[in-house]
C-alpha cells in the first residue's frame, strides 16, 4: 500500500551521478540498461497517450450544456442530455467521505504514532489497516449492502414497509471512506514520524501536555503529509466504481427520498461521473461512447488536478525539512 | 475558537487530559477495527449458505457456470426449491490466468522501471517519471476499462484475431477482442504503479556504503545494482508484488468490461488462440449480477465469491505486510 504515498512524500536523494559512460561494459548489461530506458519512456507514452487521447474525445464530445443538464432517456447521443447530477453527486459524495476519512484517519495516525498502547492492539490496529488497504472496493461495497440494509440504520436510506432499501448517499459515503481511511492513515503517520523526538520533547519541556502537543505542534508541522494523504484519499473516492454502483442506488439521476429539504436527498439514490461512464460504455445498459468520453474526460481532469496537488504539497513539505 | 487550554493554568490536571484523549482514540480505533473484522464475519455468514451446500466443489469445474448462476437466480421466486449447485472453477481460473498474467508482465516491467528511477535515469526523466507513475495509479479503473472497451478491444479484435482462429473456437466460443489478452495489459498497467512505488521505496533504503563497496571493487553500476541493490530489496519485491496481486484479484469494474464476461474456462491446449479467449474473473461476477442480489439463493452465491476474494485479498496484504517487516532494519517505513 501506500504506493503513491511513498512516491509523493519520499524526499529525492541526490541523483548519484557516476561517471556514467556504459561503453566498457558487457553487451548483456547494456542491453538491460537499454531495456530499462525503453520501459521508462514507453510509461511515459502510455501516460501520454492516454492523456492526450481523452483529451482529443473529451474535447469533441463535451459540450458546456453537459455540465447543466441532467441525463434523460434517449437513443442517440443528442438525446440522452447531459451529466450534472452525476457530477452534482461526485462532489456531494467526495466531501462526505473525506468529511469522515480525514478525522478518523488523523485519530487513528495520532493514536498509532504518539499513544500505540498496548503494543499488542498497535500491531493488530496496523495490520487491520493494511487488510482495509488491500480489501476490495467491491467488498466495501457488499459489505455495506448488508449494513445500510439493517432495520436500525433504515432512516439513513428509504423504507417501504420494512424493508430498508438500503441504498443512499450516507452508505455510500461512509463505504468510500474506508477506502481513503488507509491512504490519509500511513500518509498521516509518515508525517508524523517524520519529526525528530526532540521537537516533542521541547514541548513537553514547557510544560505542554501531549494532547497539546500534538494539536499545536506535531499536526500543524505533519500539514503537509495531511494535505497529500487527504488528496490521494479523494483520487480513490473519486475514481471509485463498485461502490457507487451498489451503494447509491446508480439510478441515472438523483431521486430523492422524503420531503425534508436536504436529508431527503442524501436519503435518496444517484449516481456519480464514474458510475454514469461505466453505464455508458458499450458495455453498459445505455452505450453513448460519447457521453462516456466526455464523463472520463471530466474525471481525468480531476485526477490531474490532484495530481498536481500532490506535487505542489510535496515540494513545499520538502522545503520543511527538519535539521537533525 | 483556539484561545483555549494551553494559554495558561488548566482547570484540571494535564495527565487527566491525556488519559481521556488517549482513551478516545483508542476506542475509535477500536471500532475502526470491530468494522474490519464486521466485515470479513456478515460477508462470510452471508455467503455461508452456498458453501454448505457444495462444500468443496465449490471451488470445483462441472457445469457450465453462466446455466448454474441463472437457474440459481430464477430458483429465487420460490423460496422452497432453492438452488445452490454452483462450480466456480471458469470463474477462479480467469482470475488465476488474468491476474497472474499481469502480475508477471507487470513485475518485470516495474522491476526495470524501478531499477531505472533509482539509479539511472538522469534528474529530468526522474522529475517526469514520478508524476506519471502517479497518474497512472490515480486514473479511475472505469477510465481504463472504457478505453479498454473503445481502443483496444476493436484493435484486437480488428488486427490480432484472423479470421482462421476465430473459426478454430466456432462452436465452442465466439472471439471478439473481449479477450484474456486485453484484461491482462490493462490489469498490468494498472498495477505496475503500485509496484514500482514499493520497489523504488525498497530501493532506495539500500545502504548506499554496499553500493559503494561493490563499485569500489570494480564492478559497473548496472550489475552492482543487480546484485546488491535488488537483493537486499528483495523483501520489498516481495511486498509490493503480493498486495499488486490483491490488487488485481479485487479489480472487479474493469475486468468486467473488458474481459467478455462469459463464464467460459480459457483452454491452454487451444495454443495461441487462447489468448484471446474471452472469460470472466470472479470479481467480475459480482458487479455483472448486482441486480440479482434480490434473489436469495443469487444474493448467498455472490456473498459467497465476495468471501472468497475478501480472504485471498486479506491473506495477501497481510503477507505483503508480514514481507515489508525485514526492510525495517535498514530504516524504511514502506
Amino acid at each position: 500500500m501506500n504506493m503513491t504515498d511513498a512516491l509523493a512524500t519520499a524526499p529525492l536523494p541526490p541523483a548519484p551521478r557516476r561517471n556514467a559512460s556504459s561503453a566498457s561494459w558487457r553487451l548483456t548489461d547494456r542491453l538491460g540498461l537499454a531495456f530499462a530506458w525503453f520501459l521508462g519512456v514507453l510509461f511515459c507514452v502510455i501516460t501520454a497517450g492516454l492523456v492526450l487521447y481523452l483529451f482529443v474525445q473529451g474535447i469533441r464530445y463535451l459540450r458546456p450544456s453537459m455540465l447543466v443538464t441532467n441525463p434523460t432517456a434517449g437513443f442517440n447521443e443528442n438525446q440522452t442530455g447531459g451529466f450534472f447530477d452525476p457530477l452534482l453527486d461526485t462532489v456531494v459524495i467526495a466531501v462526505m467521505s473525506m468529511a469522515i476519512a480525514v478525522p478518523v484517519g488523523i485519530a487513528i495516525a495520532v493514536w498509532l504514532s504518539e499513544f500505540g498502547r498496548p503494543a499488542a492492539l498497535a500491531r493488530v490496529v496496523e495490520s487491520t489497516i493494511e487488510m482495509l488497504a488491500g480489501t476490495p472496493s467491491i467488498l466495501l461495497a457488499l459489505f455495506g449492502t448488508l449494513l445500510f440494509e439493517a432495520p436500525w440504520l433504515g432512516f439513513l436510506s428509504r423504507t417501504s414497509g420494512h424493508v430498508v432499501f438500503g441504498r443512499s448517499f450516507f452508505g455510500a459515503a461512509a463505504m468510500l471512506s474506508l477506502l481513503a481511511l488507509p491512504l490519509v492513515v500511513s500518509s498521516v503517520r509518515t508525517g508524523l514520524q517524520a519529526i525528530p523526538s526532540h521537537v516533542r520533547e521541547a514541548s513537553y519541556a514547557v510544560g505542554k501536555t501531549k494532547t497539546t502537543t500534538t494539536r499545536r505542534v506535531l499536526l500543524p508541522a505533519a500539514r503537509p503529509s495531511v494535505l497529500t494523504g487527504s488528496m490521494l484519499g479523494l483520487g480513490r473516492v473519486i475514481g471509485d466504481t463498485a461502490i457507487v454502483l451498489l451503494l447509491l442506488g446508480n439510478t441515472p439521476t438523483n431521486d430523492p427520498s422524503g420531503s425534508l429539504p436536504i436529508l431527503s436527498f442524501l436519503r435518496g439514490t444517484g449516481s456519480t461521473l464514474t458510475s454514469y461512464v461505466f453505464y455508458n460504455a458499450p458495455t453498459g445498459d445505455g452505450d453513448q461512447p460519447g457521453k462516456a468520453y466526455a464523463a472520463a474526460f471530466v474525471l481525468l481532469l480531476m485526477m490531474l488536478a490532484l495530481n498536481v496537488g500532490v506535487d505542489i504539497v510535496g515540494r513545499r513539505g520538502r522545503e520543511l525539512r527538519w535539521n537533525s | 475558537m483556539d484561545v483555549d487550554d494551553d494559554v495558561l493554568i488548566d482547570s484540571e490536571a494535564p495527565v487527566d487530559r491525556d488519559r481521556r484523549a488517549e482513551l478516545m482514540l483508542g476506542a475509535l480505533v477500536c471500532v475502526v477495527v470491530g468494522l474490519v473484522l464486521a466485515m470479513f464475519v456478515f460477508v462470510l455468514h452471508e455467503g455461508w449458505p452456498s458453501f454448505a451446500h457444495n462444500g468443496w466443489h465449490w471451488f470445483g469445474a462441472g457445469g457450465d457456470v453462466d446455466n448454474q448462476i441463472n437457474a440459481i437466480y430464477t430458483s429465487g421466486e420460490n423460496a422452497a426449491h432453492a438452488v445452490y449447485t454452483f462450480h466456480a472453477w471458469p470463474l477462479i481460473w480467469s482470475t488465476i490466468l488474468i491476474v497472474g498474467g499481469a502480475v508477471v508482465i507487470a513485475f518485470v516491467c516495474s522491476l526495470f522501471v524501478a531499477v531505472f528511477i533509482v539509479e539511472f535515469a538522469p534528474g529530468w526523466m526522474r522529475a517526469m517519471l514520478e508524476p506519471v507513475v502517479r497518474l497512472l495509479a490515480m486514473v479511475p479503473s472505469v477510465v481504463y476499462g472504457l478505453l479498454g472497451v473503445l481502443v483496444l478491444v476493436p484493435f484486437i479484435n480488428n488486427d490480432l484475431i484472423s479470421e482462421q482462429s476465430k473459426a478454430s473456437v466456432t462452436p465452442i466460443v465466439t472471439l471478439d477482442g473481449y479477450s484474456l489478452l486485453a484484461a491482462v495489459v490493462i490489469l498490468a498497467v494498472m498495477i505496475a504503479p503500485l509496484m514500482i512505488a514499493i520497489f523504488v521505496n525498497g530501493l532506495r533504503a539500500v545502504p548506499r556504503g554496499w553500493l559503494e563497496g561493490s563499485l569500489a571493487l570494480g564492478v559497473n553500476p548496472w550489475r552492482t545494482v543487480w546484485k546488491v541493490g535488488v537483493r537486499t530489496a528483495r523483501p520489498a519485491l516481495v511486498a509490493g508484488t503480493v498486495l499488486a496481486t490483491a490488487r488485481g484479484i479485487g479489480e472487479a469494474v474493469m475486468l468486467s468490461m473488458v474481459s467478455g464476461s462469459v463464464g467460459f474456462a480459457p483452454n491452454l491446449s487451444d495454443g495461441i488462440v487462447f489468448v484471446f479467449e474471452p472469460s470472466r474473473p470472479l470479481a467480475a461476477t459480482i458487479i455483472d449480477n448486482i441486480d440479482a442480489l434480490t434473489s436469495p439463493p443469487m444474493r448467498h452465491t455472490l456473498y459467497a465469491i465476495g468471501a472468497v476474494l475478501l480472504f485471498s485479498a486479506a491473506m495477501l496484504s497481510l503477507a505483503g505486510w508480514a514481507a515489508k517487516q525485514p526492510m525495517r532494519r535498514y530504516g524504511v517505513v514502506a
